[in-house]
């Protein structure tokens, strides 16, 4: 006999144990291969090839994970606090509203600038979008918007009235053209006009003339936003359209801040400009505010203008805190009203629902799963084929059946009170509840169960629980003992699939779950199809994407991943 | 071995069938004595592990009694026997240590923290293996996990110890170093194997008796040497080492020894084993060793003639087929001594051996 600690069977060259030992007796030594270099190189080299050969394996597989399903998932993510809508619609206002202090009605400035936004975002038709999105926060955002967008062509056309009035060149486009376009343009579109029979390419980009933006700051960034809209959207010329009104409105505006404006200027532009800022301060003009509170009285209510200024910058947690029953308010974030606070509720009866799912799969499942691993193999094939019959049965067929079964007319009922159980008055709610949601749940996520805890009991020889008797357990202990903790890596796996199902899961709870047993995807399918409010949906979705990742943690950190197989 | 006080255990008339139709025991009379090393041997399927698992109490007997010190134990549930065991496939339970898995027999028994860890660490001395009690079974080769299945099973001090072919899965070398070392143990603990296996040199190295089994019968219970030297019928004389059988009636016999009269021609002399008159249909065993070339005899023993097929030189002995009685696997076995002649295929000699070495059985 060898010596006894090092292994009393002498077995030369390296098994795995021999290796461990040697390894051992070498602690702190490098191990090196037979040509000197250290083993781990030799051994990494060794493999490279290995690797790349998988990955060229593996590629296919995962250009078609990045396009179908990491990409959506990154777009969600992006949309869960994506929210330019608002800054880029109403550049202007959001500016303005910065020193805004959210006491009082804002002053004429701001209202100035909504006008001017407004009517650009009229022309290009974003306005309802605006009013949607703002919508999800402040409910009458929408028709505010959409009211709005209808009366605001008309801002400004008394003061164009009076341009006119004044003198009749305020009607002719030249007029304007003149006055803002810088000669450069007026040069190249001119060129452009004439050859333009020839498809010589659009108009060229409009530019204004130097100095003009200083000396009417707002006419001429409403121009320059007329000039750029009406080429884009409608292929139309400055030369040869009339300004909207907005525009006279700015101008108006302009003139009263700086009457010396037509200093800037020479020729025929000086003198109307002129003779415009000596009759401007003359004009009757009805301000900004009060054609807005003529439109719709809502925009004296502060709230509206709370909620763009709390959603003015281009990324938002608005989503997210609406998904956890917060609110975004301008005095910070607050809690939604009691009658809003829904989310966290659903996720709550989610994890709890999953939760029992799971439980009463576990519960239902072993004993399958242990007389399956146990009967001789023709009975075990029969059960298995039972087992995974309900699998080859469409899902909507067998939500459907339960439905059947368990509603208050249905076989259940009708068989408890056929037999006395209960009462003809006292049938049982037993569906459009979580009732329901469980039993129908439960029966179909079941053979995601079993089928783990099957493959992982066939793997445990017979002979384990017989020496665990020999040694004097009963039957009971050696199942404790030894059987169990065997069986635990299918339950691991059993208890990760059917969970991760079942809290995603959509289409039972939508059929069976009426309104109590409803799961957060239905509110997410909502949001996606009916109430078209996708940040609040990705914001949602990302959160349970967390809690499954967190769970999913959890899970490893207390029952060890390796411990789970699938067989 | 067998003492005075009666049989430790004892199969009395016992049966077993699976299906109802055939019997894979055979009313099975076995007694053990204590503080025997009792192998069962036999070809796979006859029933062996079936007999064991029967004494384990995993398989209930169909018919008949098993009886340990006396008492019956058909409806005594396996845990409560006391019987230790020792599995093929060793059985260790993968998710606990070596030491966790000795502990278990003595924490189901309630066995106190201090003393559990003094038998443990006695056991695992005993099989040497103290150095292992915090490794995992996967972690241990076969023939060192196979140590820890036996401190396992003896940790408990059990009287009995059953052991299923527990050397099956090891190569050779350690196979020896274990049956050595088992033997050993049992008898400095002192305790009582039944010990099965298909492997005849297992059989006889190890054992104080064998049950050598065939179709779900005993066909031979007796001591290693005796089993070689005096097979009792035909199966027992082929399974258990080489062997020569010629075949022949009897054409006399008187009391000791009978005269056989070949198939192929010529008479021998051999002791009558289970032949009984004078016309029965036998079958000669000789063994390759006990074979004489150019025999020098006493006057009146008969001799065969022979052809040399072949001669293979083997080191410590020559083994040389030949054709006898006209069959030619014949086998001699020869020493290696000086001035041994080598003989040549083709040569003609004369064979012969002493009438106690060959032995008269059934066909
Ligand atoms: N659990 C069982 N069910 C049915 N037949 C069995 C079972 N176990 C063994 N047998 C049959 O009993 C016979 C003897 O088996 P066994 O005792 O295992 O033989 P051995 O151990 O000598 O190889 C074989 O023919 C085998 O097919
Ligand atoms: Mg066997």
């Amino acid at each position: 006999m060898t010596d006894a600690t090092h292994g009393p069977d002498a077995v030369t060259g390296v098994t795995p144990d021999t290796g461990l030992r040697i390894a051992e007796q070498r602690a702190g030594g490098e191990m090196v291969a037979a040509d000197g270099t250290p083993l781990k190189r030799s051994l990494n080299r060794a493999l490279r090839r290995e690797k790349l050969r998988a990955l060229a394996l593996v590629a296919p597989l995962f250009l078609f994970i990045v396009v179908t399903f990491i990409a959506p998932i990154a777009d969600m993510l992006f949309r869960s606090v994506e929210n330019q809508i608002v800054s880029e619609t109403l550049p202007r206002t959001v500016v303005a509203l910065e020193d805004w202090d959210g006491d009082d009605m804002p002053e004429e400035p701001v209202f100035a600038a909504l006008a001017q936004d407004l009517a650009i975002a009229v022309e290009l038709k974003n306005h309802t979008r605006l009013g949607s999105r703002l919508n999800y926060e402040t409910t009458a955002a929408s028709s505010l918007f959409r009211r709005t967008g209808r009366g605001a062509d008309d801002i400004g056309e008394d003061a164009a009235d009076r341009f006119v009035a004044l003198d009749p060149a305020w009607e002719e486009p030249a007029t304007w053209v003149g006055l803002m376009a810088s000669p450069d343009w007026i040069e190249a579109q001119a060129e452009w006009a004439a050859g333009a029979d020839d498809d010589a390419g659009p108009e060229p980009r409009f530019e204004l003339r130097d100095g003009v933006a200083d000396a009417l700051p707002r006419a001429a960034d409403m121009y320059a936003a007329f000039a750029r809209v009406i080429r884009t959207e409608d292929g139309d010329s400055p030369t040869e359209e009339e300004p909207w009104p907005i525009v006279c409105r700015a101008l108006h505006g302009d003139l009263i801040a700086n009457p010396d404006a037509a200093a800037g200027f020479d020729g025929a532009n000086a003198q109307l400009l002129a003779a415009a800022a000596e009759a401007a301060p003359a004009f009757e003009v009805t301000g900004f505010r009060d054609t807005f509170l003529d439109i719709d009285e809502d925009w004296g209510d502060t709230t509206i203008w709370e909620t763009i200024k709390a959603f003015s910058s281009p990324y938002t947690a608005g989503y997210f805190l609406s998904a956890v029953d917060l609110q975004l308010t301008a005095d910070g974030v607050a809690r939604q009203p009691e009658d809003r606070q829904i989310y966290g509720l659903l996720f709550g009866r989610t994890l709890f629902m999953s939760l029992t799912i799971m439980g009463c799969c576990v519960l239902l499942g072993y004993p399958i799963a242990f007389l399956l691993a146990n009967l001789p193999m023709r009975s075990a094939n029969l059960l298995l084929i039972l087992v995974l019959l309900p699998f080859w049965t469409s899902l909507l067929v067998r939500t459907s059946a339960w439905k059947v079964l368990l509603q208050q007319q249905g076989v259940i009922n009708d068989l408890l009170v056929w037999s006395g159980i209960i009462s003809d008055g006292g049938r049982l709610a037993l569906i459009n509840n979580q009732t329901g949601t469980i039993i129908a749940m439960t029966h179909i996520l079941l053979p995601f169960m079993i089928l783990p805890l099957y493959s992982v009991m066939k793997t445990i020889p017979p002979s384990y629980v017989r020496a665990a008797k020999s040694l004097g357990a009963t039957n009971f202990t050696a199942f404790r003992r030894v059987y169990f903790p065997q069986s635990v890596p299918g339950i691991g796996a059993g208890c990760i699939l059917v969970f991760i199902l079942s809290i995603g899961y959509y289409i039972t709870p939508e059929l069976v779950g009426g309104t109590t047993g409803t799961f957060i995807s239905n509110r997410i399918a909502y949001h996606i199809s009916q109430s078209l409010n996708w940040g609040l949906a990705a914001a949602l979705g990302t959160i349970l994407l967390a809690v499954v990742l967190v769970l999913y943690w959890l899970y490893d950190r207390i029952v060890g991943i390796d411990n789970v197989s699938l067989g | 071995m067998l003492d005075g006080t009666g049989a430790f255990v004892e199969f009395d008339r016992v049966q077993k069938s699976y299906d109802g139709e055939t019997l894979v025991v055979k009313d099975l009379n076995l007694s053990i004595g204590k503080g025997e090393f009792l192998t069962m041997l036999g070809p796979s399927g006859s029933g062996k592990t079936t007999c064991l698992m029967m004494l384990a109490g995993f398989e209930t007997a169909t018919h008949g009694e098993i009886r340990l010190q006396g008492r019956g134990i058909n409806g005594i549930p396996p845990h409560k026997r006391g019987i230790g065991m020792v599995f093929q496939n060793y059985a260790l339970f993968p998710h606990m240590t070596v030491a966790e898995n000795l502990a278990f027999p003595l924490e189901v028994r309630k066995v106190g923290k201090a003393e559990q860890e003094s038998k443990i660490s006695r056991a695992l001395g005993m099989v040497q293996m103290g150095a292992f009690g915090g490794r995992r079974p996967a972690q241990l080769s076969g023939g060192q996990q196979q140590r820890i299945a036996l401190a396992r099973a003896l940790v408990f001090e059990p009287e009995l110890v059953l052991m299923d072919e527990p050397l099956g899965a090891l190569d050779k070398q350690l196979r020896e170093t274990l049956q050595f070392e088992i033997t050993r143990l049992a008898h400095e603990l002192g305790i009582t194997v039944v010990y099965v296996t298909h492997d005849q040199t297992e059989a006889l190295t190890m054992s104080d008796r064998v049950a050598v089994f065939d179709d779900g019968r005993i066909q031979q219970l007796a001591t290693p040497d005796e089993l070689y030297e005096r097979p009792e019928n035909s199966f027992v004389a082929q399974f258990i080492g080489e062997n020569n059988t010629l075949r022949g009636k009897v054409s006399a016999i008187d009391g000791g020894t009978c005269v056989v009269a070949l198939d192929g021609g010529g008479e021998i002399d051999a002791v009558p084993v289970n032949v009984a008159k004078v016309g029965d249909p036998t079958l000669v065993s000789i063994r390759p060793e006990r074979v004489e070339i150019d025999p020098q005899l006493g006057p009146g023993a008969h001799t065969l003639d022979a052809e040399v097929l072949e001669f293979i030189y083997m080191g410590d002995v020559f083994r040389t087929r030949l054709r006898v009685a006209g069959r030619d696997d014949f086998v001699v076995k020869t020493r290696n001594r000086a001035g041994q002649t080598r003989l040549a295929p083709g040569d003609k000699v004369r064979i012969g051996w002493l009438p106690a070495d060959c032995r008269a059985l059934n066909v």
